[in-house]
């Protein structure tokens, strides 16, 4: 009698379970966790944190459930991740992915389950354009965006030619055709490299130097850009070929490049020091509950995917089924982003400013990454066209 | 022309360091029969040693020298309390238990230097380019990676050909029964072949830590290439080492630098562009496939079993 009065108590507890779960919103958070690239995953993961954290940890009334996942930055580990947590822990949102190939492999479980989703740092051309799906958000930039900036500062500088370095994968095509699509000057060559096994870049560094090219532009992002840095500084090009950068120097590679960096010019559509009020915030509370780290642009991206993501719950107070409520709220993008007041395009990318960010000495003289003039005003990726949504 | 020199040095630096990390697989390998997946490792820690010493004696050339000792001491430590207990059993068993020893080594760095990687700054008169002929310049950092890694590979070939220790590890790669019974200390002889191997590993990675940046698990994609130059050179064969590293370097900064620019020649630019570094890749992997169909044993065999 007693055992059975027992075993109903707990099969009721076991039904009253999965009622339990529809009254927390659950986010998927694939980012990458392990290997080299980690560090960029931990500060993707402290920064969505910590906007938990200024939101109270709850989103439209209901506790917030965030299940993150390690990618290894591998495409076909990401898709797996990414099935497993829209069909066995059923999220209500995905979010993160750092890598476009990665993100372009997980993307179609996500379009099919109709889930919605916010991309925190990847921006390849396909989801801008022909793939571009209504529940599908980005919080970051279309790859182009970034060097079509830097390619338009090097034209305000005046400069003449300029040889492109970057990696052998779907972002590295992107960022190459940004530049080249802004740059008003002559291409004298472009290099591609495996990605992201080569660490050695002597013979793509000996092409541009023979190439007789101005400057040389890059985009390596993670320990990658270290790399290339310190063997750029070794074969003595600094005084020879200036360099230009997209997403090579962040808060996170900035220790190890050092004085390497100094200088060096690169585009970004957040800086720590942009000053409104919600950045401020972010950057020194994130200071000071991460001690001796510094928010990197990933972190404020996925800092403004957690802002995104409580202000579509809110629009629904919490009831995630009501999808194209919460699309429509999403798309206003009313809440306070850290780089300050953007618009979506009809693409769901975002129509933001981006700023010249150069490496300055701080006051303690540590190196900092400063804002230094805005490049360009309201940029649209232009991909936008291809994107079949209204 | 003058871009051809520059990328001829840069294969041949590429290679001698392959060859420091083949070496001492190929003598582990080869002599003690023993499959060592954790040789990446020590890599690695030559690195992390040399990132750690050049900082606390403020010296680069002594930083790197202690570095080198210490990697060396770990080898015959490692070799001491882990190694030698598996001699006997099969290569399924070395790959399963070196294997760990990856795991244990990457978490054991993340645990004492963190996860976010350290890097090891060249003193100045390193850092300059050096002009090697009229106009062309050269990192000077790179020339002294290939006159050290030349010199180590003349004091290889001395102490190995020349020398009783190197007489008793050629004969341990011929035939290792047979110098066992002939009343040789074999422990004795394979402790310091693994700690050699493990110090050749770590200079490797300390010569490599500042071109690159010291990171967990760096020792991983470079020690398949130390795998396919020992293929190719032949097990157990310094000289076969030796050639093949050079090959292989050579092979894969060529094919690098020359490719997409041939490619460009019969397809579109961008199709020749995103063609070539996957090509170039290939390249190595095909010349092992083909060494390994016509001649099975290396193209430089350490004499017959």
């Amino acid at each position: 009698m007693r055992t059975a009065f027992w075993l109903a108590g707990a099969t009721v507890l076991a039904l009253a379970t999965p009622a339990l779960a529809g009254d927390t919103i659950k986010i998927g958070f694939v980012s990458t966790f392990s290997g080299p690239t980690a560090v960029i995953g931990n500060d993707m993961r402290n920064s969505f944190e910590l906007a938990l954290d200024h939101i109270g940890r709850k989103m439209g009334g209901k506790p917030v459930e965030v299940i993150y996942e390690d990618d290894g930055q591998k495409p076909d580990v990401g898709k797996q991740k990414t099935e497993k947590l829209i069909q066995s822990d059923k999220v209500d949102f995905i979010a993160g992915y750092i890598w476009s190939n990665v993100l372009l492999a997980s993307l179609k479980p996500i379009v099919d389950s109709k889930t919605m989703m916010v991309i925190a740092n990847a921006g390849p051309s396909q989801v801008a354009g022909e793939l571009c799906s209504p529940y599908v958000f980005s919080t970051s930039w279309q790859n182009d965006q970034t060097p079509q900036a830097v390619g338009e500062y090097m034209n305000q500088k005046g400069v003449k030619s300029v040889f492109l370095i970057g990696p052998n994968y779907a972002a590295g095509k992107d960022m190459l055709a940004g530049v080249k699509s802004t740059f008003k000057g002559e291409i004298k060559g472009e290099e591609y490299t495996v990605w992201p096994s080569q660490l050695d870049f002597s013979a793509e560094l000996s092409k541009a130097r023979a190439s007789g090219a101005a400057s040389i532009f890059v985009f390596y992002p993670g320990a990658a850009g270290v790399q290339f840095l310190n063997q750029y500084a070794q074969a003595g090009l600094k005084a020879q070929m200036p360099l230009y950068t997209a997403f090579t120097i962040d808060e996170l590679s900035l220790p190890l490049q050092k004085e390497n960096a100094l200088g060096v010019p690169g585009a970004q559509q957040w800086v720590n020091d942009l000053p409104n009020e919600q950045n401020k915030k972010f950057v020194a509370d994130y200071r000071k509950k991460y001690t001796g780290l510094r928010p990197t642009f990933y972190g404020a991206q996925s800092y403004d995917a957690a802002q995104l993501i409580a202000s579509a719950v809110e629009a629904v107070k919490g009831d995630t089924s009501k999808k194209d409520e919460m699309k429509a709220a999403m798309e206003k993008a009313s809440f306070k982003s850290v780089r300050g007041d953007f618009k979506f395009g009809k693409n769901h990318m975002p129509i933001q400013n981006f700023y010249l960010q150069d490496v300055v000495k701080d006051a303690d003289g540590s190196l900092a990454l400063k804002t230094v003039a805005t490049i360009v005003k309201d940029s649209q990726d232009k991909y936008h066209d291809k994107c079949p949504m209204k | 022309m003058l871009l051809v020199v520059e990328q001829f040095l840069n294969g041949l630096q590429f290679g001698l360091l392959l060859f420091l990390l083949a070496a001492g697989l190929t003598l582990v390998f080869g002599i003690m029969d023993f499959v060592n997946l954790a040789h990446g490792s020590l890599y690695m820690m030559g690195a992390y040693f040399a990132a750690t010493f050049v900082v606390w004696t403020d010296s680069f050339v002594l930083g790197c020298v202690l570095a080198l000792g210490a990697t060396l001491l770990l080898g015959i430590l490692l070799e001491f309390v882990a190694l030698r207990h598996l001699y006997n059993r099969d290569h399924l068993d070395h790959v399963l238990a070196t294997f760990g020893l990856i795991l244990f080594f990457n978490d054991a760095v993340r645990l004492i230097w963190g996860p976010a990687g350290l890097a090891l700054p060249l003193p100045p008169w390193l850092t300059v380019p050096f002009q090697i002929m009229p106009g062309v310049y050269y990192p000077a950092y790179r020339l002294a990676i290939i006159v050290v890694a030349l010199a180590v590979a003349l004091l290889l070939y001395f102490v190995v050909m020349r020398t009783r220790i190197g007489m008793l590890i050629r004969a341990g790669a011929s035939n290792r029964e047979m110098i066992g019974a002939l009343g040789i200390n074999i422990k004795l002889l394979y402790t310091l072949v693994f700690g050699l191997g493990a110090a050749l590993a770590g200079l490797a990675g300390l010569m490599q830590a500042p071109i690159l940046t010291v990171q967990i698990g760096m020792g991983e994609n470079i020690l398949i290439l130390a795998f396919v130059i020992i293929v190719i050179g032949g097990i157990g064969s310094i000289r076969g080492a030796f050639l093949a590293a050079i090959f292989v370097g050579m092979i894969d900064t060529l094919g690098r630098a020359f490719l997409p620019d041939l490619l460009r020649q019969v397809l579109s630019s961008t199709a020749a562009s995103t063609a070539a570094p996957a090509l170039s890749s290939m390249l190595i992997y095909l010349l092992m496939a083909i060494v390994l169909v016509v001649r099975p044993e290396g193209l430089f065999p350490a004499g017959r079993r």
